[in-house]
């Protein structure tokens, strides 16, 4: 959502200030470059930050057990996708976070559903869930441990933990934030409970449903990294903490951007689903 | 006046309504018969919406008697379209009949809004969707149509087409007709019969007799809306025109 946002305004932007200049052809020019050169220009200080680490690698400047440089990290990611581990790992951690998430999501959203769809649901689920979400969830790993051991259980719990509360939050917001003039509506044209819930609640909680679900994905990601550094004999994680073991900073470093990549796929993927789902919405920003 | 009785499609009798402190209604009787075209006139806040809720099953907190007999279907201020469903999901939202889509694509088509039936109604225009909201309404064909002041919103222009739409609709199918308004003009041009709304009782009645189309100067017109306006509280004879007096509201 954030890019279209500041794309709609890098184009948009320049156009309404340049009009009233265009009678003058010398200066309607440089009205339309700035945005072809900030494109480039957006890539010099990474580019450079990135050439300043090599050299400082390959001088010597900057040690190997420190920091790897970007060039043995690359050849590194290579050897780690060719051999198949970096493969394997990714699909440990994937399942991880897909099972966590897809039990963490459910309970948020079935809890939001009888919190969001009545008063007495409302009283029995919400004062639990407020207090529960003031825990600092990573704080609960040494219970975690404790109940779960140390196998795959206590990850996708931990995940499935994070991910409940915001789809809870934003799902229950959502609900309750439905227009109460078109319950009234719902109510002249005689639909039942049932159907009230299925046409006027659930798709009016949608748009807030979804921003529920990147802040959880986004979460998600993020106990999923806690949880495989405490222990883990698989998974990024794992790779990770290996590496480290063994003071290969290149190894780490291509774990983390793996993490990342992951966590902007998934984000985009919500992002797709947000787009067409929501076409009602974008029909009218569209006009 | 005893046929009427006998063909009512409903009966308030005793109608008390307050909010807090305030009473909007206060012991109000109101009888409308079946295919009559009625027109609630009051000032904001007479009560008016208030009646019309209670009528529509909405407001459970009034007291007294209320009979409705026969179907009802609302069309309110604002459009209320779903706004996630195209238009013809809307109208077809909740209609309990054999063949929805059937009688959808009829209603679009007397509105004039064929072919929009697929458009999101965030792209629709004020009259598009007032009349698509129409289109809910008569879909469902009821019996009593409970209009709340569903073209004050719309610009004069588009008023107008609606108020011949309105009537042409309502003379084909005839159901009685319920618009609450502030307009004493759109009361004039539309009704057969106009009621003043006024400390929670019905204050005044007036029947048009004057055959549709009705011309705005026509003299029997000019006087009644006179009559109206003076029963509303509004002088005439102040240098306004009736045109300026007939929206109570706009002088606030």
């Amino acid at each position: 959502m954030s890019i279209p946002a500041l794309d709609a305004q890098g184009v948009r932007g320049p156009a309404p200030a340049a009009a009233p200049r265009a009678t003058t052809p010398r200066r309607s020019r440089p009205a339309h470059a700035p945005g072809r050169v900030k494109v480039w220009q957006r890539w010099v200080s990474p580019l450079a930050a990135l050439a300043v680490w090599q050299i400082a690698s390959t001088t010597g400047l900057l040690p190997q057990s420190l920091l790897a440089s970007p060039s043995t990290i690359a050849v590194t990611a290579a050897g780690l996708i060719s051999d198949g581990t970096l493969p394997a790992a990714i699909a440990v951690s994937l399942q991880r976070v897909a099972a966590g998430f897809l039990l963490g999501g459910i309970t948020g959203i079935l809890l939001a559903l009888a919190a969001g769809l009545s008063r007495a649901g409302e009283n029995a689920v919400d004062p639990l869930m407020q207090m529960l979400r003031a825990l600092p969830f990573f704080g609960l790993i040494p219970l975690f441990i404790l109940w779960f051991g140390i196998g795959e259980t206590p990850k996708v719990a931990l995940v499935a933990l994070a991910v409940s509360f915001p789809l809870y939050l934003n799902t229950f917001a959502g609900i309750r934030g439905v227009d109460g003039k078109l319950a009234e509506l719902a109510r002249t044209l005689k639909l039942g409970r049932a159907a009230l819930v299925r046409h006027i609640v659930l798709p009016g909680a949608l748009p807030q449903t979804l921003v529920g679900l990147r802040q959880s994905l986004g979460v998600a990601w993020l106990a999923l990294i806690v949880a495989e550094q405490v222990n883990a004999d698989a998974g990024l994680g794992f790779m990770i903490n290996d590496a480290r073991e063994f003071l290969r900073t290149d190894v780490i470093v291509v774990g983390l951007l793996v993490y990342s990549a992951l966590g902007l796929l998934t984000d985009a993927l919500v992002r797709l689903m947000e787009r067409r789902a929501l076409t009602w919405r974008r029909g009218f920003l569209g006009e | 006046m005893a046929t009427r009785i006998s063909r009512r499609v409903a009966t308030v009798r005793g109608l008390t309504r307050g909010f807090g402190e305030r009473t909007v209604l206060a012991g109000l009787d109101l009888d409308i018969a079946h295919g009559e075209f009625t027109a609630l006139l009051g000032r904001s806040g007479s009560g008016k919406s208030t009646l019309l809720r209670a009528l529509a099953g909405l407001d459970g907190a009034a007291e007294g008697e209320l009979e409705v007999t026969g179907s009802v279907a609302v069309a309110f201020q604002e459009p209320r379209l779903v706004p996630w469903k195209r238009v013809d999901a809307n109208i077809a939202l909740g209609l309990d009949v054999p063949d929805p889509g059937e009688r959808t694509r009829r209603a679009l088509a007397e509105v004039g809004l064929t072919e929009r039936a697929g458009a999101w109604p965030l792209t629709l225009s004020g009259g598009e969707a007032q009349r698509a909201s129409l289109a809910r309404a008569l879909a469902r064909e009821p019996e009593l149509l409970l209009l709340d002041e569903p073209f004050s919103a719309l610009d004069a222009l588009t008023r107008i087409t609606v108020h011949q739409l309105v009537l042409r609709l309502w003379a084909v199918h005839r159901p009685a007709v319920l618009l609450v308004t502030h307009d004493v003009d759109e009361a004039l041009a539309l009704a057969d019969r106009v009621l003043v709304l006024h400390e929670g009782r019905i204050a005044h009645e007036e029947l048009i007799g004057v055959a549709r189309p009705r011309h705005r100067d026509h003299p029997d017109l000019t006087s009644l809306r006179t009559r109206l306006l003076t029963a509303l509280g509004v002088s005439t004879d102040a240098g306004l025109t009736p045109d300026r007096a007939a929206t109570p509201e706009e002088q606030r």
